[in-house]
């Protein structure tokens, strides 16, 4: 009798919560994947709606185009996010030690995540500028290059140097947290460690990485999410081009939505995009676990 | 008696004085964009004059990118009252935008004499379906800019009547060690690309759609980009030309460091302006050069027009505001960064002073003026061609295999 009340208590607090979730996040997210299933288009005049099935969706899969897009969201993610985990534990670790000017350096580090993606961009763009661009001078003043090169006009070095542009703004978050998580790794436990013969490399790989690697994964999670769904760096830096080298899948969802007016269509890719990084959570997530009882066992 | 009167007079007066206050109130959205043609500084002058024409009404500029205008004019056709009154809008869009109902029909808003008086490729600007949606305001083509001075040195007298005689000329610039890559162009992946790559098509007398199917597969499309990639492959062309947006070509132009470019109207006030420009007083401009047997010169139909989205609460005021800004007389006034729609224009003192040979070529540039493809699916159709014809610039696909894999993806288009 009692326990019924508290379920019943449990839920009637609960309702608002709900109910503003429900709004905010359900019904867009149902009414996207309704339009999906049809062939909607933007228009100021009445147009009928309708349902068509699959069709979008087998648009979206017989493209080659949008495959290979995916393949390149992929690449950006993976490249991104990786270099953004290493490079990110490695400065957390170098702010962990005790140094004079440690606090000064830990303010100044976050100042890259604290610049607008949109204002990185262009300051990335300008950096990379084939004529009087700062990578270019640097890079010839050292002798590396003999003449002035095209970065992000070249097809083959585009995704890369957006990569470039997009680790640099994003490594600071991860070192953050790392640096964070780094703080609470007990002293003892490496002390000891060290006592027992274990070398800096051994009690990083053993105690170090084990203990932070609850809050790394959250982070990591957060911007592969991030990451899969990349849209307004690219589009300030490159546009999707040279020749569609770094049009990654979110510019399908605009291209459709805004320069098509194809609403139906591009909430299909939107579904899609979505789809895809839930799929990258779960896998995060499914590797979380077997981690977490691998430690408990 | 007498109390009652007062009470009515005031309350007349209250009653008028609140709806000269709503007038008041109208404050028109208005949506431009920031670069090419008029300046911010030029739009912001003539509105002052607007406003202190019409004490009642307050226009609110917002200036964007080209690149973002499509997009923003879209977004807020979804906005009800709190969209935009006034949208300047390109000569590529009528057709998608009159299917979709974005713009008001303003034909019986705009008297019938002005037909006559405003040049035929001004007005394709605003018409689709034989219906107009708006009023052209910016009549605009690629001119070809020269340096003169860079000719002279290299021996040569007078600027180029064909493309191929572009080329030899571009040749003998570059022999004689003048500058590294006499052509800059607007060749990165977007619109500004496909204005060059139709002056060109236009230049070979090719076609884009032939009956509702793509034609530039072959013939003068073809040719254009062939030509295109051949100035590339002889290092005629500045290779960072394939990222370039027109104001890098100014730049470069500006710098000293192309003899030849093609660039809009713009180009020639702010190239000639020393503080702008390091070949201020040696630029001269020219119409695009045509094609023995096939064209005299060629030229790109780059106009724009100013319309009333359809969800605008004040078309008569967004309409006042449309005349006053594209009247002959104003735009005389402002006549340096671009040229009047209006015919009698160009026989003008005060547009034609400073600026004779911008205006000379320009009589003989309007009147070929080339149209993009009118179709609902432009936009589209644009990305397409982009794509594939950026890929034989950068040397991935041959010309054949990119225009016939654009024509298979046009044909996919839904």
């Amino acid at each position: 009798m009692f326990g019924r009340r508290r379920k019943q208590e449990k839920w009637i607090l609960l309702a608002p919560a709900i109910l503003v979730l429900a709004l905010i996040t359900l019904t867009p997210l149902a009414n996207t994947f309704w339009l999906s299933f049809t062939d909607t288009r933007i228009s100021a005049l009445p147009t009928p709606v309708r349902f068509i099935g699959l069709e979008n969706y087998i648009y979206a899969f017989t493209d080659p185009e949008f495959r290979d897009s995916i393949y390149r969201t992929l690449y950006f993610t993976i490249v991104s996010v990786g270099l953004e985990g290493i490079l990110g534990v490695a400065v957390a670790v170098l702010l962990n030690q005790k140094f004079r000017g440690q606090l000064i350096l830990r303010a100044l580090i976050i100042l890259p995540w604290a610049v607008p993606t949109i204002v990185n961009a262009v300051a990335w763009r300008l950096i990379y500028h084939p004529d009087y661009g700062a990578l270019n001078s640097l890079l010839f003043q050292l002798g590396f290059i003999s003449d002035y090169r095209s970065w992000i006009g070249d097809p083959s070095t585009a995704m890369n140097m957006v990569i470039l542009a997009d680790v640099w703004k994003n490594f600071p978050l991860v070192a953050y947290v790392a640096l964070a998580a780094l703080q609470t790794v007990p002293g003892d436990l490496n002390k000891a460690a060290a006592i027992e013969g274990a070398g800096p490399w051994k009690r990083f790989w053993s105690i170090t990485l084990p203990w932070i690697a609850g809050p790394l994964m959250v982070v990591m999670v957060l911007r592969t999410i991030e990451a899969f769904r990349v849209f307004d760096i690219i589009y300030v830096m490159t546009g999707g081009g040279p020749a569609d080298s770094t049009k990654t899948a979110s510019f399908f969802v605009y291209q459709e939505y805004f320069n098509y007016l194809r609403s139906g269509s591009g909430a299909s890719y939107a579904v899609l995009v979505a789809g895809i990084s839930a799929v990258l959570i779960l896998f995060y997530y499914s590797n979380a676990k077997r981690q977490a009882s691998g430690a408990t066992a | 008696m007498k109390a009652i009167k007062k009470l009515i007079l005031g309350s007349a007066i209250a009653t008028l004085a609140m709806s000269s206050t709503a007038l008041a109130d109208t404050t028109l959205n208005a949506l431009f964009m920031s670069q090419a043609a008029y300046s911010e500084d030029d739009i912001k002058s003539m509105t002052d004059k607007f406003e202190a024409a019409n004490p009642g009404v307050k226009v609110s500029l917002e200036f964007v990118p080209y690149e973002a205008l499509h997009d923003k004019i879209v977004a807020a056709a979804g906005a009800g009252d709190d969209g935009y009154d006034v949208v300047l809008f390109d000569v590529i869009w009528p057709a998608e935008f009159a299917t979709r109902g974005f713009l008001t029909d303003v034909t019986s808003r705009i008297p019938a004499d002005y037909t006559d008086k405003v040049f035929d490729g001004a007005w394709t600007t605003v018409e689709y379906g034989g219906k107009r949606y708006g009023m052209p305001w910016i009549l605009d083509t690629k001119y070809l800019f020269y340096n003169e001075e860079m000719l002279n040195e290299a021996g040569i007298s007078s600027p180029p009547k064909t493309w191929s005689e572009l080329a030899d000329q571009a040749r003998q610039i570059k022999a004689k060690g003048l500058v590294e890559y006499p052509l800059v162009w607007s060749w990165s992946q977007s619109e500004a690309m496909i204005c060059d790559f139709t002056t060109l098509t236009a230049a070979n007398d090719g076609a884009f759609f032939n009956e509702g199917q793509p034609a530039f597969t072959e013939g003068g499309a073809k040719t254009a980009v062939e030509f295109m990639k051949a100035t590339l492959d002889e290092g005629l062309t500045n290779p960072a030309s394939r990222e370039y947006f027109e104001e890098d070509v100014r730049r470069v132009f500006s710098n000293g460091e192309a003899a030849f470019a093609l660039n809009w109207t713009y180009m020639n006030a702010l190239a000639n302006d020393p503080a702008e420009s390091k070949v201020a007083g040696k630029v001269k401009v020219a119409p695009a050069p045509g094609v023995e047997g096939k064209s005299v010169a060629s030229s790109v139909n780059g106009s724009m027009g100013l319309g009333i989205p359809s969800n605008s609460p004040h078309a008569d005021e967004a309409w006042a505001y449309i005349s006053y800004i594209t009247q002959k007389d104003i735009q005389d006034d402002y006549a340096k960064l671009s040229l009047p729609i209006w015919k009698a224009s160009y026989s003008e003192p005060k547009v034609i002073e400073g600026q004779e040979d911008l205006i000379a070529a320009a009589k003989e540039s309007i009147s070929v003026m080339y149209p993009r493809p009118l179709v609902p699916s432009y936009t589209e159709v644009s990305d397409i061609l982009q794509k594939n014809i950026h890929e034989v610039l950068l040397g991935q696909t041959g010309v054949d295999e990119a225009l016939d894999a654009a024509a298979a993806r046009v044909e996919r288009i839904r």
